[in-house]
């Protein structure tokens, strides 16, 4: 028996969230006295496969001629390799959320969403989540053979053990359900799934004409840009920034948060960060009873301000 | 064409979550219910395909007699007819399962479900019907246009969105983008009155098991007391995100 863990490429790389995938896998077949088995979808090179071992696979299966957008393939294709598989992991990607609960369905195993640690026991297999958008963490568990988790994001970190893997080119005669016509994508930006740290602000920055130090100061710390659903409801920024219940759920190492109230309906989506700091003119915006940090102040004083500190120590 | 929209009856967003009974249920004493946003705007583009090229649009929930408020809401809202599967959601699967079932014996081109339901969060549902039923599956969708029997959609992706063709029937987990925010409808009186003698049909449920149990919930911890920094000494924030935080 073995723990199959679905491992995403984008245009032949592996991300952050991949690796964290398979770092769980491997504490989890500890657990149960098991090896990992990594499934790659699409044309990955020997090079970047061979990585997944240093997270602890220790056999790659590689399809490619299949496109990880037909949810109905690609799950055919994991239930053709799950004989003799007890767990499934997948990490909290779109593509991932879209087959992880066909493949359930079909394998009639009990899915587990949003998980944020290892199984805690394995007979029967019980996991904590976050459910209620963050507001609450649920123990869980699984009543079926076989268990499906996808993870929550940047819940479980990158564990390296400096393992070899197998790899070997699986085949597939699975017919296409969808036709794929092509991809919109940001270039250049850090994605909000992958960031250590984002910096996001609200309506307080008055209009879109003032996110130059927004930008400055994620550029300068590495860090994904985000805002308040207000924001991008008025269209000053890009829909795929809005962060919240309704928007993203969030969970970098540091979230600043620039002229944003702090409504409940943000912070659930953002509270999982490790740790948070409030900018705002207002001393009793609700954001500072969630923050670990705060300046009351002008977002348009403090944070060129802070710009500048930043700069000072970075050099 | 026949829509069908998969509906779930949620807390409203600004609610304070509660769990009774050692943490084992959720007390849903003084909560508001609502129907989930990302189902919102599904139900708001059935309404707009439907006044653009014709069909009926019903709305399903899974759900005991308290769901019912928030199926007429959507029937105020527009929806032609509303089904109830009358037992208390356990699981995904189970829920998945009970609305395949009508799924099957009252087949539609298009059935539209939620991103992923703010309460549970399980994101499941969705994927599941469209297993169950063997047709396609796009989630995070966040555009749709219907040509004959093709589906445009684009779905949302990590860092961008992927646009596809599908043919109908199709399953598609909906979010903001389907219509925008602006385009979400308030239930107007005329509709509200509708509503009241708009079919709301009750039906009996298949009892599938469920596969996985909810055993006890819990409340994050709480945050300690936020260290102010006073403004014009940014310095000091750097040096505690630096050397306290590390997290710089
Ligand atoms: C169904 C539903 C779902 C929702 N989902 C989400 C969601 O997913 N994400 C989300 O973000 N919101 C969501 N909301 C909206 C939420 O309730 C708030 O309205 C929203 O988060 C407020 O955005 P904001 O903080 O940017 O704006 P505001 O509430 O207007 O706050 C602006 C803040 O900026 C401060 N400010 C003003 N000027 C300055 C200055 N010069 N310097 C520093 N600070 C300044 C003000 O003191 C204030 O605190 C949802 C609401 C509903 C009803
Ligand atoms: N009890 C229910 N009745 C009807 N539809 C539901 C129910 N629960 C979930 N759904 C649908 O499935 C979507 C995803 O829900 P979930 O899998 O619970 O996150 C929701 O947005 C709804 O469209």
């Amino acid at each position: 028996m073995s723990v199959l863990v679905y491992t995403e490429n984008w245009k032949g790389s592996f991300r952050k969230s991949t690796f964290e995938a398979v770092s769980y896998a491997k504490e989890t077949a500890k657990l149960l006295g098991m090896d990992v088995v990594a499934l790659s979808i699409g044309d990955v090179s020997d090079d970047e496969l061979n990585k997944l071992g240093n997270y602890g696979a220790s056999k790659v299966l590689s399809a490619s001629g299949i496109a990880k957008g037909d949810s109905q393939a690609t799950s055919n294709l994991f239930a053709e390799h799950a004989t003799n598989v007890k767990v499934i992991v997948f990490a909290s990607t779109y593509t991932s959320k879209m087959i992880a609960p066909r493949l359930a369905a079909k394998l009639k195993a009990g899915i587990l969403s949003n998980v944020v640690d290892i199984p805690f026991s394995t007979t029967p297999l019980t996991v904590s989540r976050k459910s209620f958008s963050g507001k609450a963490i649920e123990k869980a568990i699984v009543n079926t053979e076989k268990t499906i988790i996808s993870l929550a994001p940047n819940a479980f970190g990158l564990i390296e053990c400096g393992g070899d893997c197998n790899i070997e080119q699986i085949s597939t005669s699975q017919t296409r359900s969808v036709t794929i016509e092509g991809e919109e994508i940001a270039t250049g930006k850090i994605s909000l799934a992958e960031a250590e740290i984002i910096v996001s602000a609200g309506r307080g920055l008055k209009g879109p004409e003032n996110w130059g130090m927004v930008e400055e100061l994620a550029d300068l710390l590495g860090a994904a840009t985000a805002c308040s659903k207000p924001v991008s409801d008025i269209g000053w920024r890009p829909h795929g920034e809005h962060v919240g219940q309704t928007g993203k759920a969030v969970a970098p190492n540091l979230y600043v948060a620039i002229g944003i109230s702090g409504a409940i309906q943000h912070l659930a989506g953002v509270n999982s960060s490790k740790v948070m700091v409030a900018v705002n003119s207002d001393a009793e915006a609700p954001f500072f009873k969630a923050a670990d940090y705060g300046i009351v102040g002008d977002a348009f004083d403090v944070i060129p301000r802070l710009i500048d500190e930043i700069k000072k120590v970075k050099n | 064409m026949n829509i069908v929209v998969c509906i779930s009856s949620v807390p409203d967003t600004t609610s304070k979550i509660n769990f009774s009974e050692n943490g084992t249920t959720f007390d849903s004493s003084g909560i508001q219910f609502i129907i989930n946003p990302y189902d919102e705007f599904g139900l708001t583009k059935a309404m707009i395909l439907k006044e653009n090229s014709g069909g009926n649009v019903t709305v399903i929930t899974v759900g005991d007699a308290t769901v019912e408020p928030v199926m007429r809401k959507a029937l105020a809202i527009g929806a032609d007819q509303a089904v109830r599967i009358n037992r208390n959601p356990k699981d995904s699967y189970s829920t998945a399962t009970e609305i395949a079932k009508y799924l099957s014996e009252n087949p539609a081109d298009l059935i539209i479900t939620g991103r992923e339901s703010i309460d549970y969060n399980g994101g499941a549902v969705g994927g599941m019907i469209a297993e169950i039923l063997n047709v396609p599956f796009v989630n995070a969708c966040n555009g749709l246009e219907i040509e004959g029997t093709t589906a445009k959609l684009s779905r949302e992706i990590d860092g961008g969105k992927e646009n596809l063709s599908v043919s109908l029937p199709l399953v598609i987990g909906g979010q903001k983008g389907l219509v925008e925010e602006s385009n979400l409808r308030i239930p107007n009186m005329r509709g509200i009155m509708q509503a009241r003698t708009k079919p709301l049909q009750v039906i009996d449920p298949s009892n599938t098991d469920s596969l996985t149990t909810s055993e006890q919930f819990e409340k994050p911890a709480e945050k300690s007391v936020c260290k102010l920094v006073e403004a014009g000494n940014e310095a000091e924030l750097v040096r505690l995100l630096q050397e306290e935080a590390k997290v710089i």
